[in-house]
């Protein structure tokens, strides 16, 4: 091994159940499998309807691995760069081994700014840190600002994690949390408040906005950091990155080293590849690129934190490094059979479906039970490389570390590990094949923008699965009352 | 050592074994779909705008200012934020229906504080790019749009784009654009994700998008 340190295991996911174990107790909850499955069904149809739109597809695929190959295999020298022009651009650099140092960085920035609060736009990274947490522990509130995550916090459905609330909380359920609780934390819901849809989504529109309009600190991730230009990119739908991205003074953005690309250019191909791929959209609704400091515009203060966290780790396996060439699309995610029964909580961390149960092991090492066992969470039916914007050969990777845990651990045969693995999934191999053949061609097209449409969290917030929905849904009383063309604007 | 230090000697350590070294790819390729004429990128973009449900006026050059106070008649708006540098006789007609325009001037004098911002109705700005494949309008915030905050915080976006503005596919509109400048890429209006796997209705930033196509050829 490389000797280069990996990540510690954040104390949520500590002790978790081998996948196999996790995964057989998701398999019994058939709700949750019906909910997953329409909601993969549906993004895997989108996707492929506006993937078949782009004639050189292959093209911007290869180019799309080349661009990030480029930048992972001269890292440090691309970093130096970014660094450079973002030190060039107004901006102040800090460097993070690991999740502890992240937090640290960002706290204190918080407390120089003299604040007990940050707005957020949801991340990754700042997720595979813990950040909300630390800053908690430190005295420092975190408002993360998009509405489902709002339901959360407001709900007070941690310290769960691993679950979305918001996603079983119907109509009535988040009148009450809304008049209950937002009083206590800002701008209280009106006393009159109903639980029609469009006068729940005003109360958080007005409880958020006190919020961005007052906040001093924002922190955010970036989707991609370009090298040569030192422009940091955000993609997002909801308009609530945009408004932590200008309203605030001071803009943390904690980025891992992995997220640099070598130029503006690069953009040219990852902006077609990014929205297409993760939740079928020819463009997600906002994009924004900012280059450090401009006077007058936007925050007038600007951090990046590159992080570290186990991603050098990866870096030094030849193989294992294309694991970094990911831009969390999440693609692989809606067309993987056993992501779609197993549900996302079965992987263990923030990283759900084929692309988790190659980076964890990597990121973690392979020493928890559910680390040694992600590497057999796949049939290798290549569904997910198929899909993948950037090429990333997920079946290949999962067999190498196949090898190696069996390697590290007792010399079991590989293949004979992969068929008890994949095979408790499926009765017999008959549904396995179809599964495979519905996850690779997609469905009727339903509706547009029905997915959670910040790209690298569309699935991924569904990973973190889906449980028993209330008698009626928020979306099937909207139906009811509106009619399913009943909009106006937006959609989300 | 720092971490910066630390971590870069990790990177190298981790990427010893790659032979080469920075630009090894060579060239950035240019992968871009392209059209067979400007009518059919513009008839392109027209109709991806619309499939966001954003509303798409083509009009004259003549015609901008009439359909401008259109759009905010639609919308109900009754005050409008107006950028320094918009074309005065896209906002004209719009005065002259009695709506108040407001610069990006604040009671002390220095520019709008956020809470007066939330105040205003709606915005009319220019833009800098149209993308037809992806029907997406791109704001580069030079003084005909405003600094990034004058078209977030007020609910209606009138954005007007020139025909000879819209590019056909993203690499060409990534060529034309200025990366110093902060850049937003809006595609359609704003958009929430959903509650329950399924959309509701925009939360945050402007949730009425009017985009008005100016084509010479009418
Ligand atoms: S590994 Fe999965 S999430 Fe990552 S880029 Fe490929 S398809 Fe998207």
């Amino acid at each position: 091994m490389s000797g280069i340190p990996v990540q510690q295991t954040s104390s949520t996911f500590l002790g978790m159940p081998s996948f196999q174990r996790a995964a057989r107790e998701a398999l019994g909850d058939t709700q949750q499998r019906r909910n997953l499955a329409h909601a993969t069904a549906t993004i895997r149809a989108k996707r492929a309807q506006v993937v078949g739109e782009v004639e050189q597809w292959e093209a911007l695929r290869v180019a799309g691995a080349e661009a990030k190959d480029e930048a992972l295999h001269h890292l440090p020298d691309y970093l130096e760069q970014l660094e450079a022009s973002l030190t060039d651009n107004g901006a102040v650099v800090h460097w993070a081994r690991d999740a502890a140092e992240a937090g640290r960085i960002v706290i204190d920035i918080a407390r120089a700014k003299d604040t007990d609060e940050v707005v957020k736009v949801k991340s990754m990274a700042t997720q595979e840190i813990e950040l909300n947490e630390a800053l908690e522990a430190a005295g420092i509130a975190a408002w993360e600002t998009d509405l489902a995550e709002l339901i959360v916090q407001l709900g007070q459905d941690r310290p769960s994690h691993i679950l979305v609330p918001a996603i079983h909380r119907n109509r009535a359920e988040i009148r009450e949390i809304f008049l209950r609780e937002m009083g206590g934390v800002g701008r209280a819901a009106p006393e009159d408040l109903s639980d029609d849809p469009a006068r729940l989504a005003e109360a958080a529109r007005l409880h958020l906005r006190e919020k961005f309009l007052r906040a001093k600190v924002a922190v955010s991730g970036a989707n991609f950091a370009i090298a040569d230009t030192g422009t940091l990119v955000v993609v997002e739908s909801e308009g609530n990155g945009r408004m932590c991205l200008t309203l605030p003074e001071t803009l943390i953005s904690v980025v891992g080293v992995e997220k640099v690309l070598p130029t503006f250019a690069d953009l040219g191909t990852m902006l077609q590849l990014l929205p297409r791929s993760s939740t079928g959209e020819r463009m997600n609704p906002y994009t924004s690129m900012w280059s450090g400091i401009t006077p007058g515009d936007g925050p007038q203060e600007v951090h990046v934190v590159l992080l570290d966290n186990g991603r050098s780790h990866v870096l030094a396996d030849e193989v294992g490094r294309e694991a970094l060439r990911c831009i969390r699309c999440s693609a692989c995610l809606n067309v993987c059979p056993v992501y779609e029964r197993a549900g996302g909580h079965a992987y263990g961390s923030v990283y759900p479906g084929p692309i988790g149960a190659v980076l964890n092991p990597q990121l973690r090492g392979a020493s928890s039970d559910v680390d040694k066992s992600l590497p057999y969470a796949s049939s290798l039916c290549g569904a997910c490389f198929e899909a993948c914007p950037v090429r990333i050969d997920i079946p290949s990777l999962l067999v190498h570390l196949r090898t190696q845990v069996v390697d590290e651990a007792s010399g079991r045969s590989p293949e004979a590990a992969s068929m008890k693995a994949a095979s408790w999934m499926f009765r017999d191999h008959r549904r396995l094949e179809a599964a495979q053949r519905a996850a690779t061609l997609g469905s009727r097209l339903i509706g547009d923008r029905t997915v959670r449409s910040v790209p690298g969290l569309g699935a991924w917030t569904q990973a973190r699965d889906l449980p028993t929905p209330p008698p009626e849904t928020f979306r099937q009383w909207w139906a009811r009352t509106h009619g399913e063309d009943g909009h106006t604007e937006g959609d989300g | 050592m720092s971490a910066r230090e630390e971590i870069l000697a990790r990177l190298r350590a981790a990427t010893a074994d790659v032979p080469t070294g920075p630009g090894a790819r060579g060239e950035v390729p240019t992968i871009a779909a392209t059209s067979a004429s400007d009518v059919e990128t513009l008839d392109l973009f027209v109709d991806h705008v619309a499939d966001y449900r954003a509303t798409v006026i083509r009009c004259s050059p003549d015609q901008v200012g009439a359909e401008v106070a259109a759009a905010l008649a639609r919308g109900r708006a009754h005050t409008v934020l107006v950028p320094d540098g918009l074309d005065a006789s896209w906002v004209a007609a719009a005065q002259t229906a009695g709506l108040t325009l407001r610069r990006d001037a604040g009671a002390d004098g220095e520019r709008l504080s956020a809470d007066e911002l939330d105040g205003v109705d709606a915005v009319v700005t220019a833009a800098r790019v149209g993308i037809a494949t992806t029907g997406t309008i791109v704001l580069d915030h030079t003084p005909d749009q405003g600094r990034r905050a004058l078209t977030l915080v007020p609910d209606q976006h009138v954005c007007v784009i020139r025909a000879d503005q819209v590019v056909h596919d993203v690499p060409d509109a990534v060529a034309l654009l200025e990366p110093s400048r902060p850049l937003t890429w809006i595609s359609g209006p704003s958009a929430t994700s959903d509650i329950e796997l399924d959309r509701v209705e925009g939360v945050h930033g402007p949730r009425t998008l009017d985009v008005v196509v100016v084509d010479p050829r009418g």
